[in-house]
């Protein structure tokens, strides 16, 4: 049921909702109070510097007809991986923290965390790194690139694209302000009631308000992939000559359209439980906790899947290239990725075994979740059999892809130990299984977007990254993850649980204290990256390469790099697969006249009006503003049927611009200068 | 036992470590050890594929190196089908292995299953019977029922060794989970729900127990103690319990339902004999209607709704997880 509001005038409870001046936590004299205040004022400093460079160099026309109004699936990419990379250092300050509070709390102290700030900074991390990194980095990584791999011009819907980020975009600023406005969810990462249910303040809102705003555009981007992949295939591009990553993309896709829905209805059913007095997932008058904790797993279990699935295309593309040979069993690849797609919809409830399902159930959940693992093996043989005979270069992506093999690898023998049902009922909520999810989700997401980006970033800018930055890059995180995360598997085998703030055994403390460190060393990781990124802008120049900078095997190499906006001046004819590696073999040359006028997309400012009006619903709902809600949900109507009625969507790019877009254009001839 | 060496041998390079207590791997419950000897069982199983897939890899990478020109490059070689057999087959033996230990150790340590055995070839002696203990997770402190003595301790726990423990769990508001790492694997306590776990502690010792699920802001502190005790020390427990007195009546328990933080041990000399199934039919508050009742009466059966009130057995509808009841179970269990 809605809390009650606060005592004044009627009036300001009309126009704020429930918000007041004690709303803003960091005005609180405590440590809290003080923490926040300093974070505070770091992020307005540092964002007031940077809405200050943007005025001063005059961009902000530049940033809005160029960017942020765009639906070249391209800009939008590399809007995502700003986001994603903006919200990894948040929730990774969570992280850092947390591993702070862990180190210290023993004993007679305390800790610097009272538990219920240490309980908001765990839900937070989880719920930012898995929505707002995570799929943040992967949504990016495949709007820029699977368009390009398909030998096609944009994505299906271009508009629903731009809509797509603006919605995450909202989600992201959601639970932004809740750091400053208010607190956040105390309930973990899934928001279990009935934590979730009794949790006073906006917190809980929060978190489902912003999941709800990025829920709908990750779902707008499933439904948008699915049908680009199924329609614009470039000719000649059967379904078994997709590159892998196109085919891991539609996979991850398919799943996003199956299993969003149910997030959406989970987290619609616990606000209804919230706002109306439903009883969905209380404890009595008909309700059941574990009806969410079921719902949010058929959802929360595939959605790894969603993370992991397009890596594993990422992988699947670097390996061959710097390998120099065609990926080893193509065919039993895509089974792979498809088998691996259907059988996650079948195991979620091994996230639960111990509440008591009896036997039968719990083998059943075992089996299929062991199951999962053949043809993620089968994965792991196919990269090791396309090095083999290979002519293998350790650039920085086949660096990481290095060491995600080894990390990963490792990661899936810890999961078949917890797929074990009685062994789970040891270690289920322990930091081993705390240690084994960040070694897949580090080892196999992370790693794997730390390789797309090195992989793909010459293809965007037209120049390469760094190398001895990605280098230290890759080292810190390799060496800072196991640091980290050794200890806790160590930690959980000596039976200690998760989300704990403070500890009585002194023996323990060591082990949190190198896990510390460990974080620490991939703050460097961190670092080094934000330099290398600084470091290759400042000496572009030096590190400009052609189109094709890796001797690369797929289609997107074959146009300049960064590609222009139409991405091919003709749409290539496919007759292979890995066509660009094919079409290189048979002496290809580059059409140089004959270009014709290109019909694309325009530009468009629904999306974020759109967005924005979302988000104000969102926040009126979160502090009971009730009528920013409603006229924010009206506004968002308004302007979606307001959309359909503008008929100047579209453009055709001259002739002339084509054909002086691709003599300019950055082609082969600029890497003999960089050689 | 061949996985009593192979424990040995996992142990070696992990007691390197610095001698810590790894628990999981040598727990001193009967229960706890098979479900520890089946998570290393498998462990070794896994590795017999993964030990051979890491060093592979180091080798291949290493001697495929671009600049290693005297390696064969075979720029076309990209299939071969007695490989893909070998790499299908290969992780699916591996997994029938895993599955069929998964499924036989599923049901051998299923939490409601009667224990059979209190040791490896030690069955269940005949005349001895398993003690009861009726928990509930409170904010934030765990309370426990000995209806067999008739006392309740809070924060407390202990058990002869060598004798079968039957738990019954359920929970005042929050999701717990109990766990006692020497003992047995965990369970869910869940408001409104009973579940059951069998366990049986073979040494004497103090050992630590706390909640493995996250439940709130005073979840750090949900820890108890349990002791293994010989029969005679556990006899001593339970007088020295009784001798405390206090009664936990129903105000009594109200007052400690309410949220409190790092409770202290507390002794009860008798409790209200309906304290655990009013908690678990979620009508603690005088008033409030139990949800046996509820369901008898939606079943429409307004007659039978007061017949089954009286007993435990009739609440397992309102339990959710319905699987073997022990042999205590009142047989209206059946409806």
């Amino acid at each position: 049921m809605l809390e009650a509001m606060p005592h004044r005038a009627a009036i300001w409870n009309f126009v704020f909702g429930r918000l007041t001046y004690h709303s803003f936590p960091f005005l609180n004299p405590d440590t809290e109070g003080r923490i926040l205040l300093v974070t505070f004022f770091v992020v307005f400093i540092v964002g007031l510097a940077i809405l200050g460079a943007v005025t001063r160099a005059r961009k902000w026309g530049y940033l809005w007809r160029e960017w942020f109004t765009s639906v070249d699936h391209k800009k939008l990419g590399i809007m995502y991986m700003i986001l994603g990379t903006v919200m990894l250092l948040r929730g990774f300050s969570d992280a850092i923290m947390m591993r702070a509070q862990q180190a210290y709390a023993f004993g007679p102290h305390m800790g610097y965390l009272p538990p219920d700030h240490y309980d908001q900074i765990f839900s937070a991390h989880g719920s930012i790194m898995i929505f707002f990194v995570g799929m943040t980095y992967i949504v990016g990584l495949m709007n820029y690139v699977m368009p390009l791999q398909i030998g096609s011009r944009d994505v299906a819907f271009p508009f629903l694209n731009n809509l797509s980020f603006w919605f995450t975009f909202g989600g992201a600023i959601m639970f932004m302000v809740s750091l400053f406005l208010g607190d956040f969810s105390m309930a973990g990462w899934l928001g279990y009631p009935p934590v979730s249910e009794l949790q006073q303040g906006p917190g809980v809102d929060y978190y489902i308000w912003g999941l709800q705003l990025s829920g709908v555009g990750t779902l707008l981007t499933g439904i948008n992939f699915v049908v680009t992949i199924l329609k614009m295939r470039a000719p000649g591009m059967t379904l078994m000559k997709m590159p892998v990553f196109t085919w891991t993309t539609l996979c991850t896709s398919g799943l996003i359209i199956a299993i969003f829905p149910v997030l959406t209805a989970t987290l619609f059913l616990l606000a209804l439980d919230r706002y109306v007095g439903t009883h969905f997932f209380t404890a009595g008058f008909g309700g059941n906790l574990m009806m969410y904790i079921n719902l949010i797993w058929v959802w929360g279990h595939p959605e790894v899947y969603v993370l992991i699935l397009p890596l594993f295309g990422v992988y699947s593309e670097i390996v061959p290239t710097f390998s120099g040979k065609p990926l080893f069993a193509y065919s039993s690849m895509v089974y792979a990725t498809v088998a691996i797609m259907i059988l996650s919809y079948l195991v979620w409830l091994h996230h639960f075994f111990t509440m008591g399902s009896g036997a039968d159930v719990n083998s059943f959940f075992s089996l299929t979740t062991m199951m999962i693992s053949i043809p993620t093996g089968v994965k792991i043989f196919n990269w090791l059999f396309t090095m083999y005979r290979g002519r293998v270069r350790f650039t920085v992506p086949m660096l990481w892809t290095m060491g995600f093999l080894f990390t990963f690898t490792i990661g899936g023998m810890t999961g078949v130990m917890l797929s074990v049902a009685p062994a789970d009922f040891l270690l289920h909520n322990s930091l081993f299984l705390v240690a084994h999810f960040h070694n897949v989700i580090i080892g196999g997401v992370v790693f794997g977007v730390f390789a797309g980006v090195n992989y793909w970033f010459p293809k965007a800018f037209g120049f390469k990254l760094d190398e001895f930055w990605g280098k230290a890059t890759f080292w810190f995180w390799l060496v800072g993850f196991w640091v980290a995360f050794g200890p806790l598997y160590i930690l959980g085998l000596m039976g200690v649980t998760r989300r704990l703030s403070h500890f009585d055994d002194p023996s323990l403390q060591i082990w949190f204290v190198i896990a510390a460190v460990g974080a620490f060393l991939i703050a460097l990781g961190i670092l080094s990256f934000i330099i290398q990124i600084y470091v290759s802008i400042r000496r572009r120049r030096e590190y400009a390469v052609g189109h094709d900078p890796w001797d690369g095997r797929t289609l997107e190499w074959s146009t300049s790099s960064p590609p222009p906006d139409y991405n091919y001046a003709f749409i290539p004819i496919v007759h292979a697969r890995d066509a660009w590696a094919d079409m290189k073999a048979h002496g290809y040359e580059r059409p140089r006249e004959g270009f014709n006028a290109i019909h694309m997309p325009k530009n468009t400012a629904s999306g974020v009006l759109i967005g924005a009006l979302a988000f104000g619903c969102a926040f009126g709902l979160v502090w009971y503003i009730w009528w920013l809600a409603v006229a924010s949900l009206v506004g968002v109507i308004a302007v979606a049927i307001a959309h359909t009625f503008n008929y100047h969507r579209d453009y055709h790019i001259p002739e002339d611009e084509v054909r002086q877009s691709e003599r300019s254009g950055n082609w082969q001839q600029a890497q003999g200068a960089n050689a | 036992m061949l996985v009593k060496r192979l424990r040995g041998l996992l142990l070696l390079p992990l007691l390197l470590l610095g001698g810590c207590n790894l628990v999981l791997l040598d727990p001193s419950g009967d229960v706890a050890r098979q479900q520890s000897d089946i998570m290393i069982t498998t462990t070794i199983i896994i590795a017999i594929i993964i030990v051979p897939v890491l060093i592979a890899i180091a080798i291949v990478a290493w001697r495929y190196r671009a600049s290693n020109k005297r390696a064969k490059y075979d720029p076309e070689w990209d299939h071969s089908p007695q490989l893909e057999l070998l790499v299908w087959s290969g992780p699916l033996l591996i997994i029938i292995a895993v599955g069929a230990i998964s499924w036989i150790g599923t049901h051998v340590v299923d939490p409601y299953r009667s224990l059979d055995r209190i040791a490896p070839g030690q069955p269940v002696p005949a005349d001895t019977k398993p003690l009861d203990v009726e928990v509930v997770s409170l904010r934030w402190k765990w309370l426990f029922l000995y209806p067999q003595y008739g006392i309740a301790t809070v924060n407390e726990l202990a058990a002869p060794v060598d004798r079968p423990i039957r738990f019954k769990l359920t929970s005042d508001a929050m999701m717990d989970s109990f766990f006692v790492p020497a003992l047995a694997g965990q369970i869910y306590t869940m408001p409104g729900m009973q579940t059951v776990l069998h366990g049986v502690i073979n040494k004497p010792g103090e050992y630590r127990g706390f909640s493995a699920n996250f439940s709130g802001s005073g979840f750090t502190d949900m820890r108890f103690k349990f002791y293994g005790m010989d029969k005679a020390d556990f006899d001593h427990w339970v007088a020295k319990v009784r001798a405390a007195g206090g009664d936990l009546d129903l105000a009594a328990y109200d007052k400690l339902r309410q949220p409190t933080r790092a409770a202290p041990v507390q002794y009860f000399a008798k409790f209200d004999a309906d304290l655990y199934r009013r908690t678990l039919n979620l009508c603690i508050d005088p008033g409030k209607e139990c949800k046996s009742q509820m369901m008898a009466a939606d079943a429409g059966h307004g007659a039978a709704a007061h017949a089954m009130q009286d007993h435990a057995g009739g609440d397992s509808m309102a339990m959710g997880p319905d699987a073997p009841q022990p042999a205590a179970a009142p047989a209206a269990a059946t409806h």
